[in-house]
């Protein structure tokens, strides 16, 4: 590997992420959409809570991929944001509706509305994995030429391959997401949501496995120099693993062992992004290598040094995240009333903090005045926020405090 | 030839009809971000603020509160989520060849500052599922990443604007950048600094004076609890002592501007001819090289901007008319900002004052109707403020380098992509206006929602508070 692919092989971890967790989000949305029976309300609330606690994480790995390929690789970003203009732009509008009617559902009262929202949010799930895998089936297919708008606007992602990917991904999306359902349903002991899901994750899962071999007999008809590489060592290997991570998954839940599943539907997902990123290697886009793409040597190191960084910080902190979810603790019953007792030690005293903002605040004042930039500016400017931030504290504290006291007499 | 033109420079400009669409489409998406975000800055430090005085006092009242605003937050987040994310997309989508060719000096910021997102995200759910389910302590604690990544989000994104409005860091030669320092492009640019500080502190006075509002309104319609008093003394507090600051640093601003983009300075006043001791005209309006109309202060213009009453300030005839920002816009703006900037002031200064003599609330109602619209005004200088930023840009995308012409997509549709977006956004906050009435009208249970992000505001959290007093 050289170091003008390292950020593609970040791309590619945060693509799999993702396709794994935002496509659960998507496909939990799949399964509220037909569920109006019997079991439809208990269902679709299910599917709400699950994924709360995750949901804004989920999403940015969408955000961290297009960061990382508009730095890294700037022309490639910008042939493919013009050229697949309309998809992507779906994709967006997708994405503001979901987010509405998500931030909107928990406080729907009448059913009328609840199924407005519900449906609002079912269909814009549907539409944003679909258009962006269209984009994804352009540009694996060779059909996003380098250049603003340089591809053509409608063919470039209405074709046999980009169709087939849309497809693949919202169905791969109901799969993994029924696979989770099912674990977390068990994992609050609710026996038939869990029966409920386990039925449509084997359903989905034969889907989206035929789906992919129908697949490869598409891309083998459509785009040539993808199905040449596709069939050819190491590609093929990452194919066959996808393959038998899937089957394996199957096994795993008509086994009811939804804890193993969990993984193996992320392996057959990845899988097949790293399929396609070795059947397309090394070409970018047609005519561009990722070499040529590439930023120059500077960015490329910075980029990978600050994605180091934030992964120091970022994998702990999404372990302790998915470990508070995954071990139940945010699970509605297990709450318990916590002590209402204060913690912290009793208050220091009000006045020497607000002599400290006076003083922060004058000096503040004069200096940012007085200075036209310098260490001397750096230091008014600190000094104002020190005394919003310290007056804050004294006056609203003092504010807050004195009226309970007033309350109390 | 044209094939051998296109090959060479795939980036070359376009022609394209509707770059003022274009424009416009992006200026809403920033309108519909910047408001929210200032909930992202903001409010987590209210929230933590509210649990502290639980923590120390014992008092139920902080609790109820805190857990309350905790949901709006997360309400607000998951919106500010879904505008960012469609910005995102949008700078691509709308200026691709400003992306091709600078994406790789100022990505680093946008890299960076996805990780402050993902901090955000992920502690910001951890602390609103929380409640109840950790240590109060460690509750307490998962709620500081969010409050340190708001900052630290918006420190890196508006890094990528001062870039834009002061650009270094990178070479040019033949349309492509060449010997690119990312760090110094983004952090070493002394532009970032006072965009940084005035957007930080504009963050808490929106979320300050928005959510003192709410509860001035109440005030008025006579929900005077202690529950809704502390839940107004605290932002506006806060609100208020940075609202006489923000003054300061907008001064400070400015005469950075007029060192830097002295065109966009001479565009805030309206000034075409270089001038010693050069005045500023309050209201009135750009015409034929002159402001009409207006309230002359003479040589004030010369003492805000270098602090010198004789200071020679550069004209808009210095540049060449194609290189000139709308003037009527950009000093609109500015004025709009700078006018509500000083009565937002004033209004702090009473409440301040009365405070600190008789230690109690206002009590003129009048001072209650001037806070609900302190509300929205201080979004309207929010983004009347990015408005002479940007505006006052124009007409360079990148300041000196590349025009806004230069960097737009070549592709068709973006009427109907704008016409688009209006509807959509617009459902958006029907929507959300909806429901944020809906929950105040009728208080659902203290449970949370299944998506935990019920936003439940005044009435509800009143009936919340009054039980727990009991
Ligand atoms: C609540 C909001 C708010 C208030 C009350 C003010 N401002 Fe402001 N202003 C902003 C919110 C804002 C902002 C956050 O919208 C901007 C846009 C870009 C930036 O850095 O901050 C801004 C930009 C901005 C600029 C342009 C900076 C640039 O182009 O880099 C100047 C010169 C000022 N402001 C000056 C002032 C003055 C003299 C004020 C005094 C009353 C003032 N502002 C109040
Ligand atoms: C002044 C400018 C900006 C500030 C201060 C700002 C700040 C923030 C903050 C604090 C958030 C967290 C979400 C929230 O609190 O609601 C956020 C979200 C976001 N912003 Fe902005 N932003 C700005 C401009 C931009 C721009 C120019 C872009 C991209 C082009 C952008 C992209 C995003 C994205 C993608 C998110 C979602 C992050 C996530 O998924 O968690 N923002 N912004
Ligand atoms: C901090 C990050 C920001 C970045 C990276 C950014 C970037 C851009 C870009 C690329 C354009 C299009 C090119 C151009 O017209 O020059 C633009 C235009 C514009 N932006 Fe920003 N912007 C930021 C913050 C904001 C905010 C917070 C607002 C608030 C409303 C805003 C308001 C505008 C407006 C009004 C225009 C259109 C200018 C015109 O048509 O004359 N920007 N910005």
């Amino acid at each position: 590997m050289t170091l003008a692919e390292v950020p593609l092989v970040l791309m590619l971890i945060g693509l799999t992420a993702y396709a794994v967790l935002g496509g659960a989000d998507f496909g939990a949305a799949f399964w509220q959409f037909g569920a109006f029976g019997e079991h439809g309300g208990a269902l679709r609330e299910h599917a709400y809570r699950a994924m709360g606690p995750v949901w804004e994480a989920n999403h940015v790995w969408l955000v961290f991929v297009l960061v990382i390929c508009w730095t890294a690789y700037p022309q490639a970003f910008a042939s493919i944001f013009s050229t697949l203009t309309v998809p992507l732009f779906i994709a967006a509008i997708g994405i503001i509706l979901r987010g509405t009617a998500y931030a909107v559902h928990a406080g729907t009262a009448r059913e009328i509305e609840r199924r407005t929202i519900d449906g609002l949010f079912s269909i814009s799930s549907l539409l944003t994995p679909f258009a962006l895998g269209t984009a994804v089936g352009a540009i694996a297919s060779g059909r996003v030429p380098v250049g603003n708008a340089a591809g053509d606007e409608l063919t470039s992602w209405l074709n046999p391959t980009s169709l087939l990917v849309g497809t693949l991904a919202v169905a791969s999306g109901a799969y993994v997401a029924a696979v989770y359902l099912a674990g977390d349903a068990a994992r609050a002991g609710l026996g038939e949501l869990a029966a409920a899901f386990r039925t449509r994750a084997l359903g989905a899962g034969v889907v989206a496995g035929a789906i992919a071999l129908v697949g490869l007999a598409v891309v083998a008809y459509d785009a040539e120099r993808l199905s040449d590489n596709l069939f050819a060592w190491p590609a093929l290997a990452a194919v066959a693993a996808s393959a038998a991570a899937g089957l394996a998954t199957l096994e795993f839940v008509r086994r009811w062992r939804f804890e193993a599943a969990r993984y193996g539907a992320s392996a057959a997902v990845a899988s097949v992004v790293v399929g396609w990123a070795l059947a397309q290697r090394p070409e970018l886009l047609p005519g561009l290598t990722v070499e040529e793409a590439a930023a120059g040597r500077p960015v490329l190191i910075a980029t990978i040094v600050g994605v180091a960084v934030g992964a120091v910080i970022l994998i702990p902190s999404l372990a302790l995240l998915f470990g508070l979810v995954l071990g139940g603790r945010f699970d509605e019953q297990a709450a318990e009333r916590t002590s209402d007792r204060a913690t912290l030690a009793p208050r220091r005293s009000r006045r020497s903090l607000t002599a400290m903002a006076a003083v922060a605040g004058a000096l503040g004042l004069l200096l940012t005045l007085a200075f036209d930039g310098g260490p001397f500016l750096a230091l008014g400017v600190l000094g104002l926020l020190t005394f919003v931030a310290l007056a804050s504290v004294a006056l609203g504290a003092a504010a807050a405090e004195d009226d309970g006291r007033k309350e109390r007499l | 030839m044209i094939w051998f033109l296109l090959a060479a420079a795939p980036f070359a400009p376009v022609d394209q009809e509707y770059v003022f669409e274009a424009r416009q489409m992006q200026a809403l998406s920033f309108a519909v971000h910047i408001p929210l975000v200032c909930f992202g800055i903001a409010f987590p430090a209210f929230v933590l603020f509210m649990e502290a005085l639980w923590l120390r006092t014992g008092d139920p009242v902080y609790r109820t509160i805190a857990k309350r605003w905790s949901k709006v937050m997360l309400a607000l987040f998951a919106v500010g989520v879904v505008t960012g994310t469609i910005l995102s997309f949008e700078l691509g989508l709308l200026w691709p060849s400003f992306m091709a060719t600078f994406g790789e000096v100022f990505g680093l910021g946008f890299t960076l500052e996805a990780f402050s997102f993902f901090v955000e995200a992920i502690f910001i759910a951890v602390y609103v599922y929380g409640w109840d389910r950790l240590s109060p302590r460690v509750h307490f604690l998962s709620g500081i990443p969010v409050a340190i990544a708001g900052f630290t989000g918006s420190l890196t994104v508006i890094s990528v604007n001062a870039w834009m409005n002061h650009p270094s860091g990178f070479t040019l030669e033949e349309g492509r950048v060449t010997d690119v320092r990312p760090l110094e492009a983004l952090f070493g640019n002394q532009f970032l600094w006072h965009e940084v500080v005035h957007m930080y502190v504009a963050a808490y006075i929106v979320a300050g004076f928005l959510t003192a509002a709410v509860y001035a309104w109440g005030w008025l319609r006579g929900r005077r609890g202690r529950y809704e008093r502390v839940a107004l003394v605290v932002p506006l507090t806060i609100a208020a002592l940075a609202a006489p600051v923000q003054i300061v640093v907008g001064d400070w601003a400015a005469r950075e501007v007029a060192r830097e983009q002295p065109t966009k300075l001479a565009a805030f006043e309206g000034l075409h001819e270089t001038e010693k001791g050069a005045p500023v005209h309050l209201l009135g309006w750009y015409d034929d090289d002159e402001v009409r109309y207006g309230i002359p202060l003479p040589r004030l213009l010369s003492l805000l901007a270098f602090h010198d009453p004789n200071a020679r300030v550069a004209g808009l005839e210095e540049v060449p008319a194609d290189e000139r920002p709308p003037v009527n816009v950009v000093r609109v703006a500015f004025q709009t900002m700078v006018g509500i900037g000083f009565l937002l002031a004033g209004i702090s200064a009473v409440y301040l004052l009365v405070w600190l003599r008789r230690r109690r609330l206002p009590r003129s109602p009048w001072f209650y109707r001037a806070v609900v619209v302190a509300g929205p005004l201080s979004v309207v200088a929010l983004i009347a403020g990015w408005v002479t930023t940007e505006v006052g840009r124009q007409p360079w995308v990148v300041y000196g380098h590349m025009r806004t012409e230069e960097a737009v997509t070549g592709a068709s549709g973006i009427p109907v992509g704008y016409a688009t977006l209006v509807l959509v956004y617009g459902g958006l906050l029907v929507a959300v206006a909806w429901i944020l009435g809906r929950l105040a009208r009728a208080p659902l249970d203290v449970q949370p929602g299944p998506g935990g992000a019920a936003p439940l505001i005044a009435g509800a959290a009143r009936k919340d508070a009054e039980r727990e007093e009991r």
